[in-house]
């Protein structure tokens, strides 16, 4: 197209080759644009799938449980003249399993959106060792499917993940708390029953979950001694789901509550702040992004206003030559197309090297950065497009004004 | 120097009237129903004081401005009816403009401003475009400076470019307004003398507005206007044999 447009693209890079410090700034400024909304988009893609990373790669994005103990209150006659006060008390609730998880879990692994289901059987309890004791959150899995929910073999930072019997994994600040090295004991106690039972295991991995408090708490043993131990034989208090899309979570969470009679709850719905802080990030970005290209467009348009001011008397010779309204028009507008096309390559590359300084130069006290940005080339390919297009909307104003320009008025100035 | 006078006329005007600021208070009308005819080969001066509205007849004819009121006939073709795209194509076959302040794009080459035109109507510049501008370039005596940007040109070079940006398409007919106004006397001797060769070869319609009796007295046919009125029209040659 820009080959069959030969006189207008002939004149447009003339006329921007001739306003040269015109021209540079307002492509600096463009690029400027660009640069600060692509780098700011990669900062917050980053910054958001790693807490996203971080949140989700220690639970599950979907968890299905048994339903609460709800109590029932009494059914009192209603008599005529009289006000029945009846009180409940919420009940305590205890470790239940979820009724038929076996049959459920091949009819939830066969759906298209779910990549793989993991029983659990969560409680509470005490780790023993020596005079230490320590309050713990006990996780009852299969190894294999577990790892699958929140890849755990891929945060052992001592031992190797393995739960054959009587075998069982740590928290490292509960490790560090308790003093225990890979190989060494553990003493497990819980209360789930009248008697408190207790269950001895050795640690064949410490783990890292990125989050400080569940390192301290977590103790992860095979599903059936957490079944002994929480006093459910054969049960499952969870169905840990995870998906293959992690935003698809809300609506597949209200499809399944639906569908059974269990509770079902997304990772929105358990990190409801989170959820709110990535909301509040995602349109304060957006907000930024609109400001930058709305400048961009008023940088563009001013310097353009300026130009057509500039360049009557060469658009009047033009136009009494018999060059067409509409040529002068496209000329216009090329030239807000050029000048941001070209800002945006220049903008694209300087997010690049923004990118790679933070990358470079900004890290954690473990000399690791901080997470890892970077530029997907759709997203900088998008910005570039839509300050392209924003380069020709910013020319539309400048290039009606000049092509309603009247010849014989221009010429004479 | 030999000039094919046709009788066929190339343009005719009837009855123009051109009207400035219609309906307000300074409203004034400066062309009061002026009718003349050119024919194809004719080379003519439109002299006159200032303000007496050759300039305005001369946009007229050039499609630069409508008229208030009248008809105007380019080879027979009625033009005040013609929209503002019609009004551009039209201009754009039939005329070619020199103006007093030469006018050349400052960022083009003089061989580029000479091209302008055929880059305007194609999308491109073929060999035998370039090599015409060229050829007329070299004619107007600028075969040395075709690739000078207007800045390195003098005065009379710069307008002699216009003139050969204005001829290049051989458009039947060429207006110029004031060309020699803002040159020395040699320089304007010698772009007039230019003109006079380009219409000798070219057989071109010439209608050149100026100031300058001499010049004047140099064209086949000189048109006085004086208050928006044909003050006198005449032939040169016949004024010589009467």
């Amino acid at each position: 197209m820009l080959y069959a447009l030969g006189f207008e693209r002939t004149v447009a890079l003339r006329f921007l080759r001739e306003g040269r410090m015109q021209t540079v700034l307002i492509i600096v400024g463009v690029a400027a644009g660009v640069a600060v909304v692509a780098y700011i988009s990669a900062l917050i893609t980053g910054l958001q799938s790693n807490t996203l990373e971080k949140t989700l790669g220690a639970q599950a994005h979907i968890t299905v449980s048994a339903p609460d103990d709800n109590v029932s209150s009494a059914r009192v006659p209603n008599i005529a003249g009289t006000t029945a006060l009846v009180q409940t008390q919420p009940r305590a609730q205890r470790p239940r399993s979820i009724s038929n998880w076996q049959q459920l879990m091949p009819v939830l692994e066969a759906m298209p959106d779910i990549a793989s289901v993991s029983p659990s059987v969560l409680g509470g309890g005490l780790a023993v060792r020596g005079e230490a004791t320590k309050a713990i959150s006990l996780t009852g899995v299969v190894l294999d499917r577990y790892d699958k929910i929140v890849n755990l073999r891929s945060k052992v930072i001592a031992g190797v993940a393995r739960l054959d019997p009587g075998d069982g994994i740590i928290g490292s600040e509960l490790a560090t708390d308790l003093g225990i090295r890979v190989g060494d004991r553990l003493l497990i106690s819980t209360g789930a029953s009248a008697s408190a039972v207790t269950d001895s295991l050795r640690v064949t991995a410490i783990v890292d979950l990125g989050v400080r408090e569940l390192n301290r708490r977590s103790v992860i043993v095979p599903l059936r001694a957490a079944q002994n131990l929480i006093n459910l034989p054969g049960g499952a208090t969870n169905l840990d789901i995870s998906l293959r899309d992690v935003w698809s979570a809300q609506t597949l969470a209200a499809d399944l509550s639906q569908r059974f009679p269990y509770k079902i709850e997304s990772w929105q719905q358990a990190n409801a702040q989170l959820v709110s802080a990535l909301n509040a990030q995602s349109v304060s970005t957006s907000l930024i992004r609109v400001v930058v290209m709305i400048v961009v467009v008023l940088g563009i348009a001013s310097v353009l206003v300026v130009s057509v001011v500039q360049k009557r008397k060469e658009i009047g010779i033009l136009r009494a030559m018999g060059a067409t309204q509409g040529q002068v028009l496209r000329v216009f507008l090329l030239q807000g197309a050029i000048v941001g096309a070209v800002g945006s390559a220049l903008g694209v590359l300087l997010a690049v090297v923004l990118i790679w300084a933070f990358t470079y130069f900004v890290r954690g006290s473990d000399g690791l950065p901080l997470f890892v940005i970077s530029l997907a080339p759709a997203l900088a390919m998008r910005i570039a497009l839509i300050a392209t297009v924003c380069g020709v909307l910013a020319a539309v104003a400048p290039a009606r004004r000049a092509a309603a320009l009247d010849p014989a008025l221009a010429i004479r100035i | 120097m030999s000039t094919s006078v046709q009788h066929q006329p190339l343009i005719t005007l009837n009855g123009i009237k051109k009207s400035y600021n219609i309906g307000l208070p300074n409203e004034a009308e400066v062309l009061h129903g002026l009718s003349l005819s050119i024919g194809t080969g004719e080379f003519v001066a439109l002299i006159g004081p200032s303000g007496s509205g050759k300039s305005t007849l001369l946009n007229i004819i050039g499609l630069l401005e409508r008229m208030t009121s009248g008809s105007y006939h380019i080879q027979g073709v009625e033009t005040s009816s013609m929209d503002d795209a019609a009004l551009t194509l039209m201009r754009r076959q039939m005329l070619g403009f020199v103006f007093q302040f030469h006018h050349l794009l400052p960022a083009f080459t003089a061989l580029e401003n000479v091209t302008l035109p055929a880059l305007m109507r194609e999308g491109s510049v073929s060999t035998a475009q370039k090599e015409k501008a060229r050829a007329i370039l070299a004619a107007v005596g600028l075969e040395n400076a075709m690739h000078k940007r207007p800045s390195e040109l003098s005065g009379g070079m710069q307008q002699r470019v216009a003139i050969a940006r204005a001829l290049v398409l051989n458009p039947p007919l060429v207006l110029a307004d004031e060309p020699t106004g803002n040159l020395d006397t040699a320089s304007s001797n010698e772009v007039f003398t230019v003109l006079r060769q380009l219409h000798a070869d070219l057989n071109l319609s010439f209608v050149i507005v100026t100031h300058d009796q001499s010049l004047a007295a140099r064209c086949d046919r000189v048109i006085e206007i004086v208050d928006g009125q044909i003050k006198r029209d005449e032939a040169i040659v016949a004024k010589v044999a009467n």
